[in-house]
């Protein structure tokens, strides 16, 4: 008679198992919250911390803008080495011959594109417009440069091969420098400006696909080919410095030791003599970058961590101090006939419910706050240049953390359950 | 119904062990009422326990409806418990956060009764002890009276063989202490056997048989 009445009772939804818990937990809304407010704050902590982490990462990846990946930036400095009869601390000049020669002999470089340039930083005036005038930084370039650090047009054209081969006198100059030199109204395309002297006419406008500073520096900025550049200016065959871009396959910093070795043996500077060339990678630049936020997302991981564990433990003891008070309650119930295994498996799904319950609610929150500054950074133009961007978090970031916790909910239960089924019936029910 | 057979059963307190059923005989009919009393410290309590599943005992054998009781774990208990045994107790012990009508209708949940079943099932017994007014409120707006006939109730709905009741009426006052053994008379005259545990000599006189125990034997019989 006993089997037949049974059904088994694990292999369909427990809607009334559910309801049963639900009415536990209402019961007591003040204590449930604040049991519950342990876990959702850690899980509200771990997806703030990653998302910070996040948006922080974009802010500074998104400093070092569209440039190539496999680019390298490279100028001369002084030996600090004797070698071949030379003292050290001859200075090093570059010419176009000795590019000429790293194309010709280096196995990595794909692209070499030599820069100069005139002005810069807090300069004086050197460009004129009539009566307008501005300073700006004029960088002398070839076309090749677009490969390495690509800056979209807002019209006209860029430096092209031509240029370069006929050292024709144009000018494609930053939107700054637009607005500077010319009224909304006037067309600069066609226009003459004068750089120190030297009429150039205008042939296309840029913007830029950095942020903040570095945007600003772009947009000032006046790019002549240069051919041109080194003409008007009496540089001769003189390269400031290169901006390379060398094969996608080797690691940036034995791609740059190739490139340096090459021009050492041109040059006559000793092998060994680092100080002869600076250059700077931006996968060298990257890697470092990573590094540090893997350590942040390390730490921030561990913060979290410790964050939802606090909160687990802190449901297990409430748990504990649930089931002494309920002793009577969960005596009677197993008067009617709650099996040992019932009451392990309500005071397991009390816990697990009051986990989910409240992480989800932290990773709601999480996820909206997150969320809510993002819309606050794009809402603000001028926050566009800080170093915190895009905050965000991964869908598997915030499952993989209510997981972890739900999972640690089923383990916090597992000592409550057993303790509320270790007190016999008789002695439960006798308890006021 | 019910067959003991030199029960025994000793408590250990520290390094003493006391011996509170020192050897109970006693057979229960179906649809029969039977009283047990005794004073405080004759074993009555530890006895209906004993019959109610609820404790174990250490010697001789226990058949419940046929079948041998000793030595039950846990989970078979509360399946018999479930299956064959109501309780009703003096202090109530019903859930406070739940109203009367799931109070009544808990021991089909574990039965696993659909729940429309069970709420049917337990406002009509509810009706049958007259309070199917009372259905939604919560045990603390019901006078004793009332929580223990929805306690009655409860111990029905399972459809069980025996009913054991712990002084059923010892937080009651003397009308509705009539009350509600009228209300357990009218059950055991639908053929449920009760075993009351009580110290009250009026309650003991209204039913069948009385079960008289004295340091935890039975002192003799009547009727």
């Amino acid at each position: 008679m006993s089997d037949l009445k049974r059904q088994p009772r694990m292999w369909r939804p427990d809607w009334d198992g559910f309801t049963e818990l639900i009415q536990v937990l209402i019961q007591k809304p003040l204590r449930t919250a604040l049991s519950g407010l342990g876990v959702g704050w850690g899980l509200f902590m771990i997806i703030i911390t990653i998302g910070s982490a996040n948006g922080l990462q974009n802010g500074v990846s998104q400093d070092l803008g569209d440039m190539a990946k496999n680019s390298m930036f490279m100028w001369t400095q002084s030996t600090s080495m004797p070698y071949k009869g030379f003292q050290r601390g001859r200075p090093i000049d570059l010419k176009i011959g000795d590019v000429e020669y790293l194309t010709a002999n280096s196995q990595v470089l794909e692209v070499a594109a030599p820069q100069n340039q005139l002005g810069g930083w807090r300069g004086s005036n050197n460009v004129t417009r009539g009566i307008k005038t501005g300073a700006f930084t004029v960088y002398g370039e070839f076309p090749e440069q677009q490969l390495i650090e690509a800056r979209p047009l807002k019209e006209g054209r860029h430096i092209n091969v031509r240029d370069i081969e006929d050292r024709r006198k144009i000018a494609v100059i930053g939107k700054r420098v637009r607005d500077i030199l010319f009224t909304k109204q006037e067309e600069p395309i066609g226009e003459s400006i004068r750089i120190n002297g030297v009429n150039f006419t205008v042939v296309g406008v840029f913007t830029s696909m950095r942020s903040g500073e570095d945007a600003e520096e772009d947009l000032q900025s006046i790019r002549i080919p240069f051919t041109a550049f080194n003409q008007a200016f009496h540089k001769g065959d003189d390269v400031g410095w290169l901006c390379l871009l060398f094969n996608e396959e080797v690691h940036a910093d034995s791609a740059a030791a190739e490139i340096m070795s090459v021009l050492k043996s041109r040059l006559s500077i000793h092998p060994e003599d680092n100080r002869a060339f600076g250059h700077w990678t931006v996968a060298h630049e990257f890697e470092e970058i990573q590094s540090v936020f893997g350590a942040i997302r390390w730490v921030s991981f561990v913060f979290g961590g410790l964050a939802l564990l606090a909160g687990i433990i802190g449901i297990m003891n409430i748990m504990l101090i649930t089931v002494r008070e309920r002793t009577n309650e969960l005596g009677i119930r197993r008067a009617l006939g709650a099996t040992p295994g019932v009451v392990v498996r309500q005071i397991m799904g009390e816990t697990l419910l009051l986990t989910t319950l409240f992480g989800l609610i932290g990773a709601i929150l999480g996820v909206a706050t997150i969320e809510g500054v993002n819309a606050l950074l794009e809402g603000m133009p001028d926050m566009q240049g800080g170093s915190f961007r895009n905050p965000e978090v991964s869908i598997e970031i915030v499952l993989q953390s209510l997981l972890t916790m739900v999972v640690m909910g089923g383990l916090a239960g597992i000592l409550p359950a057993f303790r509320a089924v270790s007190i016999r019936p008789v002695e439960a029910i006798r308890t006021e | 119904m019910i067959e003991l057979k030199s029960i025994r059963k000793a408590y250990e307190t520290g390094s003493q062990s006391l011996t509170v059923l020192k050897g109970i005989d006693c057979i229960i009919k179906k649809g029969e009422l039977v009283a047990i009393m005794g004073s405080s410290g004759s074993g009555k309590s530890t006895l209906l326990n004993v019959l109610g599943l609820l404790d174990d005992f250490d010697e001789g054998s226990y058949t419940l409806n046929g079948e041998n009781m000793h030595g039950l774990s846990e989970k078979a208990a509360a399946r018999y418990r479930s299956d064959f045994l109501g309780f009703v107790f003096q202090s109530f012990n019903l859930i406070s956060y739940k109203t009367a009508l799931e109070n009544v209708a808990l021991p089909l949940y574990y039965q696993g009764v659909p729940r429309k079943e069970r709420q049917a099932r337990a406002l009509a017994f509810l009706t049958k002890v007259g309070l199917a007014d009372w259905a939604e409120h919560l045990p603390n707006q019901m006078s004793g009276g009332q929580k223990q006939r929805v306690a009655i109730a409860r111990a029905l709905i399972a459809n069980p063989s025996v009913i054991l009741a712990d002084e059923p009426t010892g937080a009651l006052d003397s009308v509705t202490s009539d009350e509600v053994m009228a209300l357990l008379k009218e059950i055991n005259n639908e053929g449920i056997t009760i075993v009351v545990v009580t110290h009250e000599i009026e309650i003991a006189n209204q039913c069948d048989r009385i079960i008289r125990l004295k340091d935890g034997r039975i002192e003799g019989a009547m009727n």
